[in-house]
């Protein structure tokens, strides 16, 4: 129960959190260096374009790529098909977009 | 001979969907002796109304495949000696993804539908008045169609994909490794329609990757990589608008 446009959907988008998630780890190792606090964490990203683009982009790309996978899992495990399928998909992409959104505004707009 | 009056603890699947058991028999050891002739030996000795498909005996026909000790394998090529396990006892049970129309005979007509769903068939572009048309066999396209052609259609793969449990609309390995390598044929015509067919509801796109038919090819195909050729190149053709 996946088009081929979902499927291009995917990979695309895999694509585009390849690079990401190595950045993430990346800083992730640089940021633990001399302790990890809230207060260094949020100095860097507060305010930031920069990081509220990559977290941004992050969200995105992840909210589409995590439905598209779950939308597979639901119809071969639990065998639901058509216009249940499309809802629990969009609302998979509704959920992870807020919770998403809600941390990328947490650290950079707050 | 080093197997004389040694036999083999067998244990062969009889009945049908509703209503099938593993049943057990002796059978005299052989040299070189093969899970076909096991089987046509239960049935020529013990049950005469045992149901199983073979032809050719010699691994070209695709009939005879069952599955051994819980894998899909072509039985008229496989010893005996290299599937045995530690208790010396053999299992032998239809193949799997298939309904069971008696025994170890399987309905193979779902998975031939789907080769026709896959538009597996060569769609020509010449007549016979044309010149034969030359293609090089070092030809990225011919290769490519090459390396999938040898497949004799025994099911082996669509028995062992999980895919194809999990999603009946699946088209299976099979099929799809057999619109690949049509897609990279020069001389067929029907290369966007083949790749509408093979994008549809269960198509090449279903595919997880997880090369269970890679695996147990008994021709040592690789249906996973041409599925894969599939998917790229109906992602291009689709962003391309060309679908």
């Amino acid at each position: 129960m996946l088009s081929i446009k979902l499927y291009i959907a995917q990979r695309l988008t895999a694509m585009l959190m390849a690079p990401l998630v190595l950045l993430h780890l990346g800083v992730m190792i640089y940021a633990i260096q001399g302790g990890l606090t809230a207060g260094e964490i949020l100095g860097r990203t507060q305010g930031s374009f920069f990081w509220g683009l990559i977290y941004g982009l992050f969200v995105v790309a992840l909210s589409i790529h995590a439905a598209i996978g779950l939308r597979v899992v639901i119809y071969e495990w639990l065998g639901v098909t058509g216009a249940r399928l499309n809802w629990i998909t969009t609302a998979i992409v509704i959920l992870l977009l807020g919770l998403g959104s809600k941390a990328v505004y947490a650290v950079v707009l707050s | 001979m080093a197997n004389e009056g040694k036999t083999i603890k067998v244990l062969l699947s009889r009945g049908d969907n509703s209503n099938s058991a593993l049943k057990e028999y002796e059978v005299p050891a052989k040299e070189s002796q093969t899970v076909l002739d096991v089987v046509t030996w239960i049935q020529r000795n013990l049950e005469p109304d045992l149901s199983y498909r073979f032809a050719c005996r010699v691994g070209m026909c695709g009939s005879c495949a069952m599955t051994v000790n819980g894998k899909p394998r072509w039985t008229c090529r496989t010893h005996v000696s290299k599937v045995m396990d530690g208790d010396k006892t053999i299992t032998i049970e239809p193949l799997r993804n298939m309904p069971v129309i008696k025994d170890l005979a399987c309905d193979l007509n779902e998975f031939f539908e789907k080769w026709t769903k896959a538009k597996g068939h060569f769609i020509p572009t010449k007549t016979r008045d044309d010149q034969v048309q030359l293609i090089s066999p070092n030809e990225k396209a011919r290769r490519e169609a090459n390396a999938g052609i040898e497949c004799i259609n025994c099911g082996v793969c669509y028995a062992s994909c999980d895919v194809v449990e999990n999603d009946s609309s699946y088209l299976g390995p099979a099929a799809l490794n057999r619109a690949w390598t049509l897609v990279n044929d020069v001389r067929d015509g029907g290369k966007i329609e083949r790749l509408k067919a093979v994008t549809s509801e269960g198509g090449c796109q279903s595919c997880h990757s997880q090369q269970g038919c890679t695996t147990y090819c008994p021709n040592t195909l690789n249906p996973t990589r041409s599925i894969a050729g599939l998917k790229k190149v109906a992602a291009i053709a689709t962003l391309k608008g060309e679908m």
